[in-house]
Order: C-alpha cells, then sequence, then structure tokens
C-alpha cells in the first residue's frame, strides 16, 4: 500500500544515433506510462550529451536506449561516460535494438544494466525497470 | 443485358446460399478460436462470397489492361520473371562493390543500393554527428569517386540499379548521372529506380533534412530531371514498406502510400508539369507481411485504385500513367531474433505472396536481420528463395492465379474500400503535406503498432519461438561483423578528397546551388556538375539546411 504514495519512476526513453527506427522506443515508452510511470521520450536523432542534459534536466532515475543503426559500441558508451561525469552515475541505463549477443555483453560490461532484444514482451521490460529502479528517498 | 442479369442473379443466389450453409450447416460448429483476426486487425470470416455486384471485367480487366487488377504487363512472369533485386550495402564503398558482384554472380538480377545513416541524413564521415555510424547500416558515400569505387567493374547502362536514399537523394542521383557521364554512358540509357520518397520520411523512415515542403520540392527536382533526361529512370519510389514496418496495418499502408503518391503527383501539375510525361515513371515500393491474402489482395487493390486515380482524378491518357509498377520487399518487422532459422520459411511464404500479388521486383530478407546485417551466406539463401519460387513451382506460370477467387475479390474489394476512406480523409485534411504537417498519418501508425504488440503480449497474436513454441537453448547462427576501423579510414579518405580538388569550384558551385534553392530552380542541373568537380554529399545537405532549416522530430508518443 505504501506504493501507492510514492512518486511516480521518471524514465527517460531515448534515440541516439541517426536512424530513425522509432516503433520499438515509441511502444515501450506508451507500455511504460500506461504502467504509471512518468515517461518522457527525447525524439529521434540525439547526441549523446543531449541524451544526457534532458536526464538531468527531467531528473530521471533511469533511461533506456533504443538503437538500430549499429552505432551502439560508440554511442552506448559515450552516454555512460557522460553520466560519470555529471556525477550522474547513478541513473539506471538499459538499452535496446539490434544488438549482437557479442555486443550485449561488453556493454553490460561497460555498465548497461540491461538489453531487450527484439521479441522481448514489453510487460518483461516494465517489470523489469520497477525492480532496478534505484529508489528515491 | 439478359447476360448480365443471369450472372448477377447467380451471384445473388450464391450469396444467400452462403448464408443458408451458415444458418444451416456452419451454425453450431465448434470453433478453435474466439476471434479470427488478420494480423491488420481485420476479422476473417468462416467462407467468403464475392459481392452480387461485383463485375470481373471492370473490376478486374485483363492482364495489361486497365484496371490492371491482374497485373501490369500482358504476359507477366511468362514473359520475363520479376526482377530479384537484394538490397545490400555496408562499410566502404569496396566493401559493397564486391557484395554486388557476389550477388550478380549468384543470379540476381538488379542492385539494390543500402547507404548509412550519414549519408542518409547529409552527412560526410568527417562530421561529429556521423561518429559511430559510418558504414555500419549500409555503404558510405560522400563524392563522386566513392559512387565510381560502388559501382567499379559494372556496366551502368546493363544492370539497373536502386538507390534507397531520400532526404539527400538529389546528391546519390547526381552522383550516379555524373558518373555515367564520366564513364561516357548518356543518361537516356541508365536505368534504374531512386527511393526519393519524403512523405514516408516523415510518416514513418525519418531520416530527413528540411521540413516536409523543401523536402518535396526536392523530390519533385528528381521527378522533373529525369523525366526530361533519363527517361528510363524511376525517379520515385513511392514507399510503403517503411510505413508498414513503423507499424501501419495492411490498409494503412496501401492508403498513405497512394496518398503519398497523389500529393507528388499535385506539387508536379502545380509546376507545369503534364501527367503523361512524368506519371510513367512513378514507381512503388511495398512491403509483404505475414497475412498470406489480405498482402495478395492489398497489390491487386494498389493496382486498381491508381489507376481510377489517374484516369479519373487526373484525367491521364496513356495507359503507362496509370500503371502501378512495384518493387515489394518481405517484412523485416515479422523476423525473429529467437531461433532465426525459423525466418527462411517466412520470407519464403511472404515472398510467395508478393509473386502472386504480381509484384515487378522483389527483395528477399536474410534470416540474420534481427541480429545484424546480413552475412553472404544468408544473402545467398534468401536470393534462393526467389529461385526456387521462380523455378520450382510452377506459380510464375499462369497470370494471377489467384483472381476470380471468392475470398481474395472480396478481400480486394474490402481493403480497397477503406483505403479509399483514408483517402478521403486525408483530402479532406487538404491532401499530404498537409496531414504530414498536422501528424496525422504518424499518430494512426503508433497507435496500430502499440495495440499489435498489446496483441503479441497477450498471446492473441501467435510469433513462433517468441510467445509461443519457445526453445530453451539459444540457436546460433553466424553474424556479420564490421570492423569499426571503416570510419577512420573513410575519415582520412574524404579529408585528402577535399584537399585535392579545386576548392574554388567548389565555393563557386555551393554558392550557385544557394541561389537555385533561394529563387525555387530545379537544383539537378547544377548537382550533376557540382559533384562532378568534387562538391561532397555534406556540403550540398549544409546548404539545404541553411537555405531551408533543419527539421526536427516532434518526438510525439
Amino acid at each position: 500500500m505504501g506504493q501507492e504514495t510514492k512518486s511516480p519512476i521518471r524514465v527517460l526513453i531515448a534515440k541516439p544515433g541517426l536512424d530513425g527506427h522509432d516503433r520499438g522506443a515509441k511502444v515501450v515508452a506508451r507500455a511504460l506510462r500506461d504502467a504509471g510511470m512518468e515517461v518522457i521520450y527525447t525524439g529521434l536523432h540525439q547526441t549523446p550529451e543531449m541524451i544526457v542534459r534532458s536526464a538531468i534536466q527531467e531528473d530521471v532515475q533511469c533511461i533506456g536506449l533504443s538503437i538500430l543503426s549499429g552505432a551502439h559500441m560508440t554511442l552506448f558508451p559515450a552516454v555512460l561516460e557522460l553520466l560519470k561525469k555529471e556525477s550522474a552515475e547513478d541513473v539506471l541505463v538499459f538499452g535496446g535494438g539490434i544488438i549482437p549477443e557479442d555486443d550485449v555483453t561488453a556493454l553490460k560490461k561497460q555498465g548497461v544494466k540491461e538489453i531487450f532484444l527484439p521479441g522481448t514482451a514489453t510487460q518483461t521490460i516494465v517489470d523489469w525497470v520497477r525492480c532496478n529502479v534505484p529508489h528515491r528517498s | 443485358m439478359t447476360a448480365s442479369k443471369k450472372s448477377e442473379s447467380q451471384h445473388v443466389n450464391h450469396a444467400a446460399l452462403l448464408e443458408e450453409w451458415k444458418r444451416s450447416v456452419y451454425c453450431g460448429q465448434k470453433e478453435r478460436k474466439a476471434l479470427f483476426e488478420s494480423i491488420s486487425f481485420r476479422p476473417q470470416p468462416p467462407l467468403a462470397h464475392v459481392d452480387p455486384s461485383f463485375d470481373p471485367l471492370s473490376a478486374l480487366g485483363f492482364p495489361g489492361q486497365y484496371p490492371f487488377t491482374r497485373g501490369v504487363q500482358p504476359s507477366m512472369y511468362r514473359g520475363r520473371l520479376w526482377t530479384m533485386r537484394q538490397f545490400a550495402g555496408f562499410g566502404s564503398p569496396e566493401d559493397t562493390n564486391r557484395r554486388f558482384k557476389y550477388l550478380l554472380e549468384h543470379g540476381q538480377t538488379g542492385l539494390s543500393t543500402a547507404f548509412d545513416m550519414p549519408s542518409l541524413m547529409g552527412f560526410d564521415p568527417d562530421h561529429p554527428k556521423s561518429q559511430g555510424e559510418v558504414g555500419r547500416e549500409g555503404v558510405s558515400i560522400c563524392c563522386i569517386d566513392d559512387m565510381d569505387a560502388l559501382f567499379s567493374g559494372i556496366a551502368l547502362d546493363q544492370v539497373t540499379t536502386s538507390m534507397t536514399i531520400n532526404a539527400s537523394a538529389t546528391v546519390a542521383m547526381a552522383m550516379y548521372f555524373a558518373l555515367a557521364k564520366r564513364r561516357g554512358i548518356p543518361l537516356a540509357k541508365v536505368g534504374g529506380t531512386i527511393q526519393n520518397d519524403m512523405f514516408k520520411e516523415f510518416i514513418a523512415q525519418k531520416e530527413w533534412i528540411c521540413p516536409p515542403a523543401p523536402s518535396v520540392k526536392l523530390a519533385c527536382d528528381i521527378i522533373e530531371y529525369c523525366a526530361r533526361e533519363a527517361p528510363r529512370f524511376n525517379g520515385i519510389s513511392i514507399s510503403g514498406y517503411h510505413i508498414r514496418e513503423a507499424g501501419a496495418t495492411a490498409v494503412q499502408e496501401l492508403a498513405f502510400t497512394i496518398a503519398d503518391g497523389l500529393g507528388y503527383v499535385d506539387h508536379c501539375l502545380s509546376r507545369g508539369m503534364q501527367i503523361d510525361d512524368f506519371a510513367p515513371r512513378l514507381s512503388f515500393f511495398f512491403d509483404v507481411h505475414n497475412d498470406f491474402f489480405e498482402e495478395i489482395a492489398k497489390f491487386r487493390a494498389a493496382r486498381r485504385m491508381w489507376a481510377r486515380l489517374m484516369k479519373e482524378r487526373y484525367g491521364a491518357k496513356s495507359a503507362k500513367s496509370m500503371m502501378l509498377r512495384t518493387h515489394a520487399q518481405t517484412a523485416g518487422v515479422s523476423l525473429t531474433a529467437q531461433q532465426p532459422l525459423n525466418n527462411v520459411a517466412r520470407v519464403a511464404i511472404q515472398a510467395l505472396a508478393a509473386v502472386l500479388g504480381g509484384v515487378q521486383s522483389l527483395h528477399t530478407n536474410s534470416m540474420d536481420e534481427t541480429l545484424s546485417l546480413p552475412t553472404e551466406e544468408a544473402a545467398k539463401v534468401a536470393l534462393r528463395t526467389q529461385q526456387i519460387i521462380a523455378e520450382e513451382t510452377g506459380v510464375a506460370n499462369t497470370i494471377d492465379p489467384l483472381g476470380g477467387s471468392y475470398y481474395l475479390e472480396s478481400l480486394t474489394d474490402q481493403i480497397e474500400a477503406e483505403a479509399l476512406e483514408y483517402i478521403r480523409k486525408i483530402d479532406e485534411l487538404g491532401g499530404m503535406l498537409r496531414a504530414v504537417e498536422l501528424g496525422f498519418p504518424q499518430k494512426e501508425i503508433a497507435e496500430a503498432s502499440y495495440q499489435f504488440q498489446k496483441r503479441v503480449d497477450a498471446k492473441e497474436f501467435s510469433v513462433v519461438g517468441v510467445n509461443c513454441y519457445q526453445d530453451e537453448v539459444t540457436q546460433k547462427i553466424p553474424t556479420l561483423h564490421i570492423d569499426l576501423s571503416i570510419e577512420r579510414t573513410r575519415i582520412e579518405r574524404i579529408k585528402s578528397w577535399k584537399q585535392s580538388r579545386n576548392g574554388a569550384a567548389v565555393k563557386r558551385w555551393l554558392s550557385e546551388l544557394t541561389r537555385a534553392c533561394e529563387e525555387q530552380h530545379n537544383v539537378m542541373p547544377i548537382l550533376v556538375d557540382a559533384v562532378a568537380d568534387g562538391v561532397t554529399l555534406g556540403e550540398v545537405s549544409d546548404v539545404y539546411r541553411s537555405v531551408y532549416g533543419e527539421y526536427r522530430d516532434p518526438g510525439t508518443i
């Protein structure tokens, strides 16, 4: 019952890079919003700097990065690096898109907490965010 | 009169008999599901019948005859098979040139170029926004020598080439034509297609530079230039593929694509062009998804709608203006990362629907495309799938073999009627340009896409290997890896290119281009000469950005 008095989880869904594939990002954003979270969607073609700036301005607990251009090995680490620079490394970062398995392992080592591949049910993502998001005092 | 009366009464009887059968025989039968629905949320009846008013002559015609429902050519695949055109592009121009040659050696009959994201968005590899993207999702091209390397050893007057590029299409088109000139090939002998469809970029694919109005102007510059200078080149491929992949239903895909086509026609006419001078070279590109009959019906409805609209709305006189010629690609979005070998079966069934739908060319996806760009081996299986359909199954030997089927004809009618309803709505909004600016198709698609995912999550829609028949163990297949060093090599190359050319000439061309943009002239004649003198894709796009402004995603969910 205490859950209901807590403020809702704030999530930024972001599209780094130049690809325009936003079906997944939008579906996930809607599913998280329907599950009661406050979702901010960046829109397309965001640089890592733009994403981290939005995350800080919007005071989110969690960033979901969606990418299908193959630039994940450059852009995901860049977001993590900038968060660290801004002393915002407590923001939970997860990702999704067309990402080969070897890259998934490498990205997790670098600090991306989870990568959701095609075929993931939206409920799985909702549950994962709820369980893993850092609690706010 | 007596004959038509007789056939009408036979249909009436059939419809009545079907109702009677439903009441007295079918009623009370057990069904395995509570609701039978296509992937586009269309209720599917146990048995179909054709509307009593159905007149095969006016609804279908014969192949090669108005309204072309049964096919645009009189002989269809008996005369010549569809073009097997596999979309390919990654890494450097040399990497992709090798893949092109590999595909041609294995029996592919046309080329299709995938460009990387920086090329599509109008950035050279040395631009900060290109970081991490160079050569990863397509081939990196930014100057005429890149284009030369891409088509090295390939005769531009022998093979038709398709180029999937839109916001920066004017530059790619200019480079291709400038290359033909460099090789001494007259433009009249160069055949192919450039996608150049900006409406669907704002609706679905979302690679853009400028706002919608100037983007459509630039697209029509290519249509106009091709009509005048390169009559074998399709200056546009009006594309439903990306609309569908973004989550649209079959009807939305069809309706928005046809409405996009009408948008271009309106723009071209407003410039004073004559319908029969450019309409014959308007080509199309549709998705081919999982629901077998719905997809076949979609292609047939598309041809009939376009023919009637061209004739009735625009008064086209030439039959060629009324023919909807289309490329098709199997649905990337239907492929699964789980049990990827199953994708071979999905692709085969979708490709069969495209062939039964009478398409002019076809790309079959590779089984590994939810994991990475295709490996050589996976791309070959995809091509072989088309060859099996063409050579082994016999489906290409009789034209429109499903024509006259109660189910298919009724489905064709329904899909057409629903698509026309959307077109009426778009007309009411003031046409596609206005509808896109208002975000109308974008919202419709986002809603359909979310509804689809909800049904998959609730297991109302089955996805084999994902929400049913799952495996415990992951099926591993080889994937293509693109070396990150490609980006460095490409940056060095473009830097030395910029140093080696005649800087004064480049400057002059860029200011001429700026003036042409400001004065709303066709940019193509200038561009063909400008790229020959070394102007890059990024530099041209910078001119567009400075004259027309940059478009930004409104980011609505």
